[in-house]
């Protein structure tokens, strides 16, 4: 259910061992229900341990391997002499089981896994007096509610994106500024029905997306959080998304389909990624993208800290080395988010000076960032928890 | 072997094994058959059984954490409306693949075995395999290209001038839709095509035993020859075609991928498993749900077995 071109491909490349190391993970998860108590952050900065073991994004830590333009692992090994280990995992899941299991010290957070770690005891507070480049990072993101808990700090902001709406520019000749072009049956500018020609995320994640939508269109219901829904809110999201069946022919959930479907299958519209929104404009098709009035969903990813690292001098090394600008500059021309780090966004040769802007810098404040919905969310009210999303999203496509 | 060797031998510690074994043939059956039982008892048998008791957990409302107490309330869930009718759909599905399947499969697997040279037979038996040698996903996001709106059928379609076919086939309620790709139709085409395989190697080898004599025999007797067909022939492959059946049906059950990139994004068994255990972190419902699958096929087995699918073997 995450968003990258990188992760959505090695995903497709390797989905049975994705498979079996999900399935191994979950066995884990089950069986490490208890976790172990947090001790106090480290303090001083000592000697490093000689390596470091990474849970991330498949394409978050480069070491040129890919494309030898893309390395910010290689310069960190030769300055501290902790030697990086990565360990790819596809969903959050994934990383949230990995991280159950132990064994590693950092894992790369999306917003929707960060919590849950953090519930769990899987990671650690992290002092960030010893990440001197912690003032750097953009001050809207520095107590972001992901990993910022109870006054402590659990991780450090990495990178973050957003899912635009994709439009086909022969259609749409002035853009769309709604997301109601792929909610309700209606005409397009072209006097064709929308109907078959609009798609929608396959993902119960996207139940936020709906209730970001009538958060604007329905000041009634009173939705403040698309990810806290009560019943109520909850099920005027399903109703939308049940009408929303009824034009939407097929969900997408692969990056590659969407952009063959751009291609090949005469879309209009859709929710969709940067991603597929540049490969399709490198394509010369006629596709552009827009964060419409209601805003969107998006995703904003944490380095954070197993509770029993092993190598917690290494780890708070990569810490701050993660946040230096070059590599938050570098990391977000490969791909395609926003560095945490504003002074990134100027003078990257790989990003351009136009960069930032074009993955969507100045969108943050519209943007409703990923959290994993839970029944108790705070205020005293009752929320419908993601489980119920899943099996609910089901039924939706389903025609139920 | 002279007395010195003997004598010799009677020291070597692999010698004495071996005596040993010989002597007792009861071990060496035990030391054989421990590592394969292994196998079939721990891991395969084990893990199902493991995922057989996870069914009987259920999710905490609140939490959203697996609570480990046996109880009925992931089956009651399991029965609800949704889930039911994602089952019936994925039964449906494969109860037309099968036929299908069935369909095209009996005549390939005729021709190869009573008309076929025996070049062409190795090179029908070639084309029967290659698929499967190459990647199943590849295969099946080219099967997208090939059904796609902008794609080689409705290229064809055009050209030949059957376009109103095709819009015909698409304006089926419920099967149809905006193109093949995104229809049940090409879910379906696309399922026929990646299982075929599968029923025709099993009907070519229920066929290969049929003999020639008794087919001469009808005829000497009389029959027609649909008659020979339908009297001699079909009952004595039909163990081949339920064999064939058993993987067609059962492998169209549990799939999840095909779905996922074909179709109309309707859930079948195999994403909602998918769906449920990974992003949702629900096993009990997932394990319910695999459930499902398992009592079809014994169902399926029990009526292929009263048919007389299995006297045969």
């Amino acid at each position: 259910m995450k968003t990258h071109s990188a992760k959505r491909h090695s995903a497709r490349r390797k989905p049975f061992k994705r498979m079996a190391a999900r399935a191994i993970g979950a066995a884990a998860a089950t069986a490490l229900a208890v976790g172990s108590v947090g001790a106090a952050p480290l303090q001083r900065l000592g000697a490093g341990e000689g390596r470091v073991d990474i849970v991330a994004w498949p394409g978050y830590i480069e070491r040129g391997q890919t494309d030898a333009k893309f390395d910010w692992v290689t310069d960190f090994e030769k300055k501290t002499g902790c030697k990086v280990n990565v360990k790819t995992a596809g969903t959050s899941d994934e990383m949230v089981a990995l991280m159950n299991e132990g064994g590693f010290d950092l894992v790369t957070a999306s917003g929707d896994a960060s919590l849950r770690l953090i519930a769990g005891k899987r990671v650690q507070e992290v002092n960030v007096g010893l990440v001197p480049s912690y003032g750097k990072i953009d001050p809207r993101l520095q107590k972001a509610a992901w990993h910022h808990v109870d006054g402590k700090h659990y991780g450090v902001p990495y990178q973050w994106g957003y899912n635009v709406l994709a439009y086909n520019t022969k259609v749409f000749t002035t853009p769309p500024n709604s997301w109601e072009v792929v909610f309700k049956e209606m005409n397009l500018p072209d006097g064709k029905s929308n109907k078959g020609r609009v798609q929608a995320f396959d993902g119960p994640i996207y139940i936020a997306d709906a209730a970001l939508y009538l958060k604007a269109t329905q000041p009634a219901l009173g939705i403040t959080d698309p990810y806290s829904l009560d019943e109520k809110q909850y099920k005027a999201a399903l109703d939308l998304l049940r009408q929303q069946r009824k034009i939407v022919a097929r969900y997408w959930h692969d990056a590659f389909v969407q952009i063959d479907d751009f291609t090949n299958e005469g879309l209009a519209a859709s929710s969709s990624w940067g991603f597929q929104v540049n490969v399709l404009k490198s394509k010369g098709q006629p596709i552009a993208s827009v964060v419409p009035k209601e805003g969107a969903t998006g995703w904003a990813d944490t380095t954070m800290m197993h509770v029993d690292s092993k190598h917690p001098n290494c780890a708070y090394m990569w810490l701050e080395h993660s946040i230096n600008p070059k590599l938050q500059g570098d990391l977000s021309a490969w791909f395609g988010s926003v560095p945490v780090v504003l002074s990134a966004c100027k003078g990257n040769a790989l990003l351009g000076d136009k960069g930032c802007e074009n993955n969507g810098l100045n969108e943050f404040e519209r943007i409703a960032f990923w959290r994993t919905p839970v029944a108790n969310c705070g205020g005293g009210r009752t929320c419908v928890p993601y489980y119920k999303w899943v099996s609910d999203y089901i039924a939706v496509l389903g025609g139920r | 072997m002279s007395a010195a060797a003997w004598q010799a031998g009677r020291g070597d510690p692999i010698a004495r094994l071996a005596r040993y074994l010989h002597a007792h043939p009861r071990v060496t059956l035990a030391l054989l058959l421990t590592p394969p039982l292994l196998w079939l008892g721990v891991i395969y048998l084990g893990s199902l059984l493991a995922l057989l008791a996870q069914s009987f957990f259920y999710i905490d409302e609140f939490s959203g954490q697996v609570v480990r107490q046996l109880s009925l309330r992931t089956y009651a869930e399991l029965l609800t409306e949704p889930n039911l009718l994602v089952v019936a759909r994925t039964v449906a599905m494969a109860a037309a693949v099968t036929f299908a399947c069935a369909l095209i499969a009996f005549p390939i697997a005729y021709y190869m075995v009573r008309y076929a040279s025996v070049r062409l037979k190795a090179l029908m038996y070639l084309g029967v395999m290659v698929p499967l040698w190459s990647s199943y996903i590849v295969r099946v996001y080219s099967w997208k290209l090939i059904l796609a709106k902008e794609g080689v059928i409705t290229w064809l379609a055009e050209h030949l001038g059957a376009l109103w076919l095709l819009e015909a086939i698409l304006a089926v309620p419920v099967l149809g839709g905006p193109s093949l790709s995104f229809s049940m139709f090409g879910t379906f085409i696309v399922f026929v095509y990646i299982w075929v395989p599968f029923m025709i190697l099993p009907i070519v080898a229920a066929l290969e035993r049929v003999p020639r004599s008794l087919m001469e025999a009808s005829a000497d007797l009389g029959a027609a020859p649909l008659a020979t067909f339908r009297r001699v022939i079909l009952p004595l492959a039909f163990p081949g075609v339920v064999a064939g059946s058993i993987f067609t049906f059962s492998l169209t059950l549990g799939d999840y991928i095909i779905p996922k990139v074909i179709g109309t994004s309707h859930p079948y068994i195999g994403t909602v498993v998918y769906a449920q255990q990974g992003v949702a972190g629900n096993v009990p419902l997932a394990a319910a749900f695999t459930v499902v699958p398992m009592i079809v096929m014994a169902v399926y087995l029990t009526i292929a077995r009263r048919l007389g699918a299995f006297n045969a073997l």
